[in-house]
């Protein structure tokens, strides 16, 4: 008896301990770093509108940021033709946006219209636009839909995670959503106030409406420090991506706070400017156009060093274009350059240069120099460019370096081309290396280091165009991965860009959130929001 | 002079020669990174630790403190001479030269200072050596730093030119850069060294504030608003004390030209 009194009084703790820990209700804080733009799902461009959009957007298939496989939402089933042109869609039935409008395939038709509408200018639409022509979303029957598109579009369901369905009818138009919460005030430069959803339409295991925080708040709020300070009060319950320098000392104070979902799918790069029309002197457009004198840097740059020192050790030297975390496209038969001085040397030899007293001079005698333009206030890369600064004075190799504001840096590298090398970091949210053809295309504005070419200035750019406009028009799966594995491996023998370092992604969490497991994925820390809940502390706290 | 005065330019002297002694002291010198060693405290090898990087503190420290001691003078002299060409110019002349100088004056007062420096900035040449690139900066500085300084002169000239010696020189035969050379700027002279020495500390200080943006003096040449940087979000964590070296220094120079300032010659 005494037994079964022990268990049962065991058997309560428990219950009580679990309805502590899920606590659902409660409100949600963390910070923007500004005003969103828009509420409207289609013209979303800032990181602001794209937190609005993930949190109240319904979405027909929606990438899970953890196993990185699509799930179905809205859409209960899909099917993609075999000639990539047409995906059909089943939608979920019995549901109603934030306003109480139901939700029909019709919806789902006036979203695609307006998103492939060339007035809207959508820039998510942009990624829909494999080809000119007209885009056709009909309805058919009651519960399907289906899309025809002018030409194969490749990734096409992956797409359609970033394609928050509006409401053809509703009173409230973009403001009537599908996602877990609604837009329920908005205070300019001050804050938003999300509420629950009455009407979404997912439940958990026991039967119980998601989401279960009721309500999230975000300030806006532009100082990094003054948001690591709210945290540390407990005034917000998380931030979502943290510097190496940051984690470190919030670690100290607080170690249960800090998260690592290791390597993220940004990388930092440094490129030398080949702008055949750029006011730079010859000799110095022949150095940066040289393979070997690409390769000399970069063989001369310690990128373990940067990974440890800088980074704190949360990053890892970086080999390719696409990082490791993007564990499908990512070419593992490469390796990361070796720092290898020596081996920089005997390859700046064949192009004729040569050391003498310490300095390194070409074939015509100029010393070598020349300056990498980065942007001010960026601490992680004013440190990576001094560290660099040593490593290439190791190979008598003179660098200055220039920290410009953005605004400066940007007309130098995209407009006027007076800049020798540059270093920069690049945001990377799409698994796809498809989102990067804008970057490889030799024609391309966005094509850095020699933007807007009219014809392939070498034999290797025109391979890599090539290669990309080869892996865009098929749908076979491994012909891509075939395709993009030889464009890493162009892009590792060539160097255009020398990548450096993998960040790793990193997050903190107050412990009074429940259920948060920061990914490596954008949003980091709320991919799971409907499923977050909060302490008891934390919930009763209004 | 008074003991305080003494105390602060003795103080002053002392550390622009303990500045230009770090080179034969600490051989290591400001810019080599022991990267095995970032964050270090400090240290029998490394008296204040090291840096991020694992750059030696108190290298660094001196030889910042060096640079600012050395160019934040230049910069104000430049500044100075132009104030007092331009605001002694324009006072003494007066009528609607005086008018369109000082108009000048306030719309050039009146322009975003900080914007002005950085849009300036961006547009000079890539290639300079640190050093030179530190030596822009004051330079600039000081070339768009002389407005304030020139309204004082110009107060100060057109008082002169009003006095009774001025219009007994005029009365005895003397005109234009007689009257310039015999009177005016010898009477000038106090107020040139009250606002050069009045620049220097606001020099010093708005290095250090685009220091703090990283639009300062180049790296890896050291400089107060580099070394400042080290304190960013000091509030929420426990920095370590010698972390809090520079600004002490920074305050105790600032007040130490402050002090130095010979009071008597200061207009009111």
């Amino acid at each position: 008896m005494k037994r079964l009194l022990s268990c049962l009084s065991l058997l309560i703790a428990i219950a009580a301990s679990s309805f502590a820990v899920a606590q659902t209700g409660g409100e949600l804080r963390f910070c923007l770093r500004s005003d969103p733009k828009t509420f409207n799902p289609i013209l979303v461009e800032d990181d602001a509108s794209e937190t609005i959009r993930y949190l109240t957007g319904g979405v027909l298939m929606h990438l899970n940021r953890s196993t990185q496989q699509l799930e179905p939402e809205l859409a209960t089933s899909w099917k993609v033709s075999e000639d990539g042109k047409t995906i059909r869609f089943k939608i979920r039935d019995n549901m109603s946006f934030s306003d109480g409008t139901p939700f029909t395939a019709e919806d789902v038709v006036y979203t695609i219209q307006r998103l492939m509408d060339p007035a809207v200018h959508s820039p998510t639409g942009d990624a829909f636009r494999s080809a000119p022509g007209k885009v056709t979303a009909l309805s058919v029957g009651k519960d399907q839909v289906a899309v025809t598109f002018p030409a194969p579009v490749v990734g096409l369901d992956k797409l359609f995670d970033q394609v928050a369905i509006m409401s053809a009818h509703s009173p409230q138009k973009e403001m009537a959503v599908l996602g877990p919460y609604r837009v329920a005030e908005d205070k300019a430069g001050s804050y938003l106030l999300l509420k629950r959803n009455p009407y979404y339409w997912k439940r958990d295991a026991a039967g119980r409406q998601l989401p279960y925080i009721d309500s999230i708040r975000l300030d806006i709020q532009q100082n990094r420090d003054m948001e690591m300070l709210r945290l540390v009060r407990g005034e917000i319950d998380f931030i979502n991506t943290l510097d190496a320098d940051s984690y470190d000392k919030l670690k100290a104070k607080a170690p249960g706070m800090v998260q690592d979902a290791g390597t993220s799918l940004d990388a930092e790069q440094l490129w030398f400017n080949q702008v055949a029309s750029s006011p730079l002197p010859a000799y110095k457009k022949a150095w940066f156009t040289s393979t070997h004198f690409r390769r000399a840097v970069s063989s001369s740059i310690d990128r373990a060093d940067l990974a440890r020192v800088v980074f704190r050790s949360h990053a890892q030297p970086a080999v390719s274009w696409i990082s490791p975390a993007n564990k499908y496209w990512f070419n593992a038969r490469l390796q990361p350059h070796p720092f290898d001085p020596k081996a920089a040397l005997q390859l700046l030899s064949q192009d004729g240069f040569h050391l003498k007293n310490g300095t390194l001079y070409d074939r015509d005698g100029h010393p070598v120099e020349f300056s990498v333009v980065t942007n001010a206030g960026n601490k992680a890369r004013e440190q990576m460019a001094t560290m660099i600064q040593q490593d290439l004075a190791g190979i008598g190799i003179h660098l200055n370096i220039v920290t410009l504001d953005f605004a400066s840096l940007i007309e130098r590298i995209t407009r006027t081309f007076n800049y020798e090398a540059c270093l920069l970091g690049l945001t990377n949210d799409d698994l796809d290396p498809n989102a990067q053809m804008n970057v490889w295309l030799s024609s391309s504005e966005n094509h850095q280091w020699n933007p807007s070419q009219k014809t392939p200035a070498t034999p290797w750019e025109a391979q890599i165009d090539s290669l990309m406009r080869q892996q865009a028009s098929t749908l076979d799966l491994k012909k891509r991965k075939q395709a993009i594995d030889k464009v890493q491996e162009i892009v590792w023998q060539q160097e255009p860009f020398i990548y450096l370092v993998n960040k790793d992604a990193m997050s903190a969490i107050s412990p009074s959130v429940h259920n948060a497991h920061a990914v490596v994925l954008r949003p980091q820390v709320y991919w799971n929001i409907d499923r977050l809940t909060l302490g008891k502390e934390v919930a009763s706290r209004q | 002079m008074k003991p305080l005065q003494v105390a602060a330019i003795a103080f002053l002297l002392l550390l622009t020669g303990m500045c230009f002694c770090a080179a034969s002291v600490l051989p290591g010198g400001y810019e080599r990174q022991f990267r095995d060693l970032p964050d270090a405290p400090p240290s029998h090898t490394h008296p204040l630790g090291t840096d991020d990087l694992g750059r030696d503190r108190l290298a660094r420290l001196l030889y910042g403190t060096c640079v600012s001691l050395l160019l934040a003078p230049a910069a104000a002299l430049l500044s100075s001479v132009l104030a007092t060409c331009i605001g002694g110019l324009a006072g003494f002349v007066g009528g609607w030269v005086e008018r369109s100088i000082m108009a000048c004056t306030d719309l050039f007062l009146s322009l975003p200072w900080l914007f002005l420096v950085i849009t300036v900035r961006a547009m000079l040449p890539l290639n300079v050596s640190p050093l030179a690139s530190a030596a822009i900066t004051f330079a600039l500085l000081g070339t768009l730093g002389w407005a304030a300084s020139a309204r004082v002169v110009c107060a100060h000239a057109r008082s002169l030119r009003r006095a009774d010696f001025v219009l007994l020189a005029r009365a005895s035969g003397s005109t234009g850069l007689r009257l310039l050379r015999r009177h005016l700027l010898p009477n000038l002279r106090p107020i040139f060294f009250a606002q050069f020495l009045i620049s220097i500390p606001a020099f010093i200080l708005t290095e250090a504030n685009l220091g703090m943006l990283g639009l300062g003096v180049a790296e890896p040449m050291p400089s107060w608003g580099g070394l400042l940087r080290e304190l960013e979000g000091f509030a929420l964590f426990s920095p370590q004390p010698a972390q809090f070296v520079p600004l002490i220094l920074l305050v105790i120079v600032v007040v130490c030209f402050h002090l130095a300032l010979p009071k008597q010659e200061i207009p009111t």
